[in-house]
């Protein structure tokens, strides 16, 4: 397992965010989470990056116990990208600098080595004009595109993506979902949480249907989007139909 | 996108002709009023009964020439002390700034100075606090105490770094955390978070008022005088000591403000461009 989740809790004050929630995501395996808002799925993911303590619980990471209070964060953040809803680029750097930071001054690469691999990819992901360009100058799909890459170039054991597309415009979600389908065509093991069921079903290879901060259920897409077996499954899936989102 | 050769309709000419008539008249009027009001200031100012007694005293030409050299020459020490404190001063707020963000326990006793330090220095009156150290520091006679204009510079530092401290904190706090979010989840540490994300972002925020500040230290540099070194105020006192007019006063101030203007200038330029880049042009 590259990722393994048992019985976690989070609390925000009296509001209990995941209550015992258990997840494991195997090597080179995409897992959907899907859920309404509220049910822990954000929160999930941050906690898996350590940007959030857990309450109880184990979080492992290739088997280590990462929620450990003795191990170092920034050494597990190091092994794990996360992209986020609102692409978080940082708006005084240029394209390539976002891109370089993390692994010039976190993983000690030359600048040049480190500034070559990221025009590769600006260029794979068809960016590659825009290097020099700041993070205002571009579309939201260019923005969380590069976020993306952003992630990509620390080489993660494990991608975390937070709604990736919801705060785009209809039209500019298919490049930033292009993206993740060629991503696990290269076998990066993932976990994204989302509210396009349409791509949960394409790409992932396991849905997880969050409730009340547990893992309802899960399974095969067209299993849990098809034929969910539980009550709450087949509510929040027609709340979807209804709102024309399937 | 319509084609830059677009013949106005019959509405729109019509428009375009009502503007430019406007605009013409508001200059008329702006010219007027400003006659109006400069006139009736010349008239009140000159006509008032002292008038000519003030002139002699504070607007005599022959004592502004006289004492312009060593006004000058006293600026000069001003220009210094304004580059060496204005430096001292950002770098002492900017350190402050960051202490205060500080977390966990062992930050705490760091914490809690640097929150005294900004609260009482932004409470004490600047020139109690030149007094103190200019005459405070040497009377406990250690060896190597430096020069009372040191001492004085000190002051300044000490008094602006307070206030600095907290516009760097204000722009530190402005930066949203989905920022420090993003730098951590590459995995850089919370220092590397802040001096590689966090504090460009905060510094370029808060130019404008840093700068505001920076022009206000320049005129308190004068302040020092009162600790005893011939700057430009002391200098212009001697002048007014000795001639029994007040011409070196005007001297030292309009020198004052000539100083002042580059900055200020400066500081207008910074404001426009990121009110400019906040709204979405450049």
């Amino acid at each position: 397992m590259v990722l393994s989740c048992t019985d976690v809790r989070k609390t925000f004050g009296s509001n209990v965010v995941l209550d015992g929630l258990s997840l494991d995501v195997g090597e080179h395996e995409v897992v959907a989470l899907i859920g309404a808002s509220g049910s822990g799925k954000s929160t999930l993911l941050r906690c898996v990056n350590l940007l959030a303590e857990i309450d109880d619980g184990v979080i492992r990471l290739d088997g280590e116990d990462i929620t450990d209070p003795r191990v170092d964060p920034d050494a597990v953040r190091q092994k794990i990208g996360l992209v986020f809803q609102s692409y978080n680029l940082f708006p005084h750097m240029t394209v390539l600098d976002n891109i370089t930071l993390a692994p010039v001054r976190v993983h000690r690469r030359a600048a040049q080595d480190a500034r070559d691999q990221a025009r590769e990819w600006l260029d794979r992901v068809g960016l590659a004009d825009k290097a020099g360009s700041y993070p205002d100058k571009l579309s939201g799909g260019q923005q969380q595109r590069v976020a993306i890459v952003r992630a990509l170039v620390n080489n993660p054991r494990l991608l975390l993506l937070d709604e990736v597309t919801s705060a785009l415009d209809p039209e500019l979600v298919g490049e930033v979902l292009t993206m993740i389908r060629d991503l696990k065509g290269e076998g990066m093991t993932m976990v994204l949480a989302t509210h396009e069921m349409g791509f949960a079903r394409q790409v992932a290879d396991r849905v997880a249907f969050l409730d009340k901060g547990r893992v309802l259920e899960q399974g095969p897409p067209e299993q849990v989007l098809g034929d969910p077996v539980e009550a709450r499954t087949r509510q929040f899936l027609a709340r979807i139909i209804e709102a024309g989102r399937l | 996108m319509t084609s830059p050769f677009h013949e106005p309709s019959l509405i729109q000419q019509d428009r375009i002709t009502f503007r430019r008539r406007k605009a013409v008249r508001s200059v008329l009027l702006a010219a007027l009023s400003t006659a109006i009001v400069g006139t009736l200031l010349g008239v009140l100012i000159t006509g008032a009964p002292g008038w000519d007694r003030v002139r002699q005293s504070f607007l005599d030409p022959d004592i502004a020439v006289d004492w312009l050299p060593e006004i000058l020459q006293g600026l000069w020490l001003n220009l210094r002390m304004l580059v060496f404190c204005a430096l001292a001063a950002l770098a002492l707020g900017l350190l402050i700034a960051v202490l205060r963000t500080l977390r966990g326990p062992v930050f705490f006793p760091v914490r809690a100075l640097a929150t005294l330090y900004t609260y009482s220095f932004r409470g004490l009156p600047l020139i109690i606090v030149i007094y103190l150290m200019a005459f405070g520091i040497p009377g406990l006679r250690l060896q190597g105490t430096p020069s009372v204009t040191v001492l004085g510079g000190a002051a300044i530092v000490i008094t602006y770094g307070a206030y600095l401290a907290e516009v760097f904190r204000a722009g530190i706090e402005s930066v949203h955390p989905s920022q420090i979010a993003a730098a951590r989840s590459l995995g850089l540490s919370y220092r590397q978070s802040m001096r590689f994300v966090v504090l460009p972002q905060a510094v370029r925020r808060v130019a404008p008022p840093l700068l505001n500040d920076t022009v206000a230290l320049q005129k308190d540099v004068g302040l020092i005088s009162l600790a005893g070194p011939i700057d430009a105020i002391r200098a212009a006192q001697i002048g007014v000591a000795q001639t029994a007019n007040f011409t070196p006063y005007v001297v030292a101030g309009v020198l004052f403000v000539l100083l002042a203007l580059p900055l200020i200038g400066i500081t207008d330029w910074v404001t426009l461009r990121a009110a400019r880049r906040q709204a979405g042009g450049e």
